[in-house]
């Protein structure tokens, strides 16, 4: 009820908040500002440089309004989302661990750290090729490399995290006769819990520029071969758009990864506040 | 046994005492290499009694929390021993409970978390240990912020919350290095009753150390003065004020005004001597000394 409440209220202080209004009267100047430089060629007999080869927000509006109730539409999505859910989770399931391990374990550390180093600044799709050769479906080679995008993210961010735990709770907690694995399941989890939560947000940003790229690259070929999910994406969606020549669909294409990208980060970083209720303010 | 008669005489109003006894004999501690150590602290000794409040009082910068880290077992004299019940100490302890002058709960856990981390490591979340919680909670009058996290408390309610974290887990030795310091004059003074007061029900034997003359008085069975750096035990000064104790009771008496008086000569005769040799802290000292000492 109080959380209601809370939320309610934060709503109306929200809305009625200036950096709202601010962000509204942004939002409308940006798309009428897009809206006339595309359309300047037939309203002015001038065409704006750049924005005029861009279709019209309304244009886009209408084609998204299509494409909401396109079957094939949903399924490129879903593929996306689905191969952005595998990488990511795969990256958290493997990543945290890994972290943890080498913040935890000199030994480890000094073993992992460089070679992880030197992987880490290969760009995710340096990686599509090899990825392709090596895994036996494209399916699999897509979700590796959208593994990456968020694999290094999370594990820097949890090395970090977990080495910036100040000594002091570690001597009161052995004082209080702690043992190691309490130590490690009551300090050094939640103490680096925050930034994993920043790690993740920031990886699955990251997913979504990847597997997109990655979709673009591998193309849909192989799509109702074996492992018949293969190729497909909002990636290769977009691709086709643009061998297709429908340029509103490029636009509504890329607005929807956007706004994938936008919810997926909103959805993590909800439940990351779920998990951190300390770092709450009030 | 002898000790125990001597003590409850003292403890007028709780002859039950409980703790160790800690022994310092001869430790000196240098830090650095041999050509460039640095003494911090001298050929010191001193007896810290079982059951009793026993504060360390010397000026800043002195090496009071060098001797800390050493009783703690955090780090290891140069020479010397350092007994606990007539075993040396070789590393930190169960049975010794440091408070550091920052605070140090665990951000990710309520107040009553934090509270229960020590019975709750050793595997003694009972009925028994959560009524003590319970009291805790009120003796430090935290009751009402027991589901808030630590930043959501003031900064007198995070000592408070981490005074009850120590003395949950009823160690043998509490030591606290300047629990209070940088507390404004008013929840200092609160902090003080309510700390007093979860003494006066538990007594464990008690290392405190504090830069504060009137605190020292307060709470102190017996107070030691530190000589400059390196340090060691210049004065011992035992302070007979029955418990418990009302910071105004304390303010007024003459036996409080005597004791006061010798221990302000002492440390300022220690400060003037470090004034001599130059030291920015000793200077902030007597500065600091000498308007206390004007008020009167
Ligand atoms: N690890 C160390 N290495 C070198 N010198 C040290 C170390 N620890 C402390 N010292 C030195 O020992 C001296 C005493 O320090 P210490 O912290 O024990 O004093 P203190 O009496 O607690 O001071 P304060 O009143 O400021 O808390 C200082 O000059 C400090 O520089
Ligand atoms: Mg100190």
């Amino acid at each position: 009820m109080n959380a209601i409440k809370g939320f309610v209220l934060k709503t109306i202080s929200f809305v009625t908040g200036e950096d709202f209004w601010r962000g509204i009267v942004a939002i409308i100047v940006f798309l009428l500002f897009w809206e006339t430089g595309s359309r300047s060629q037939s309203w002015f007999g001038v065409a704006f440089p750049w924005v005029s080869q861009v279709p019209a927000p309304t244009a886009v509006l209408q084609e998204m309004y299509r494409l909401i109730q396109d079957p094939s539409f949903w399924h490129s999505a879903y593929l996306s989302t689905l191969r952005v859910t595998e990488g990511f989770l795969a990256a958290m399931v493997i990543g945290i661990p890994l972290g943890l391990a080498m913040a935890v374990s000199k030994t480890f550390y000094g073993i992992s750290f460089p070679v992880f180093e030197v992987l880490r600044p290969i760009p995710p799709l340096a990686w599509v090729p090899a990825a392709i050769i090596f895994w036996p479906t494209q399916e699999l080679s897509i979700a590796f490399v959208t593994f990456l995008g968020a694999f290094f993210t999370i594990v820097i961010n949890v090395i970090g995290g977990a080495q910036a735990i100040d000594v002091r709770y570690f001597q009161a907690a052995r004082s209080m006769g702690s043992s190691t694995w309490d130590i490690f399941r009551r300090i050094i989890l939640p103490g680096t819990l925050p930034s994993i939560v920043v790690g993740a947000t920031v990886g699955i940003g990251i997913t979504w520029a990847v597997v997109v790229a990655a979709e673009m690259i591998s193309g849909g070929g192989s799509a109702g071969s074996v492992g018949g999910a293969a190729g497909g994406g909002l990636g290769f969606f977009i691709w086709n758009s643009y061998v297709g020549g429908s340029y509103t669909q490029i636009v509504a294409g890329m607005i929807s990864i956007g706004m994938a990208g936008y919810l997926s980060s909103a959805i993590l970083r909800k439940i990351g506040e779920w998990m951190t209720p300390w770092l709450a303010e009030g | 046994m002898q000790q125990m008669t001597q003590l409850s005489s003292l403890a007028a109003s709780k002859p039950l005492s409980v703790g160790s006894e800690i022994k310092v004999n001869n430790v000196s501690k240098s830090y650095g290499a041999d050509n460039f150590a640095k003494e911090v602290v001298h050929n010191c000794s001193f007896t810290i009694d079982r059951g009793k409040l026993t504060v360390m009082i010397g000026p800043s910068g002195c090496g009071k929390s060098t001797l800390i880290r050493l009783v703690a077992g955090f780090e290891r004299p140069t020479s010397g021993t350092i007994t606990i019940d007539d075993k040396p100490v070789t590393g930190p302890g169960v049975d010794r409970l440091v408070v550091f002058q920052e605070t140090a709960l665990f951000p990710w856990m309520t107040t009553y978390d934090n509270i229960m981390y020590g019975p709750r490591a050793r595997n003694e979340d009972t009925a028994e240990m959560r009524g003590f919680a319970e009291t805790l909670l009120q003796k430090v009058g935290l009751s009402a912020f027991r589901k808030k996290y630590p930043s959501q408390l003031s900064g007198g309610m995070q000592r408070r919350a981490e005074l009850a974290r120590s003395m949950i887990n009823k160690p043998n030795v509490m030591i606290l290095d300047e629990p209070f310091r940088g507390l404004d004059a008013m929840t200092k003074k609160l902090m003080q009753e309510y700390y007093a007061n979860l003494y006066n029900e538990f007594r464990r034997t008690t290392f405190f150390v504090t830069t504060d003359i009137d605190e020292a008085i307060y709470l102190a069975d017996r107070i030691l003065i530190m000589t400059n750096i390196p340090t060691r035990v210049r004065a011992v000064i035992d302070v007979n004020l029955p418990r418990p104790r009302q910071v105004e009771n304390v303010v007024e008496s003459d036996e409080a005004n005597a004791i006061k008086m010798q221990a302000l000569g002492l440390l300022h005769e220690e400060a003037m001597k470090s004034f001599a040799r130059g030291s920015k802290a000793a200077a902030d000292f007597i500065d600091a000394y000498s308007k206390r000492v004007g008020k009167q």
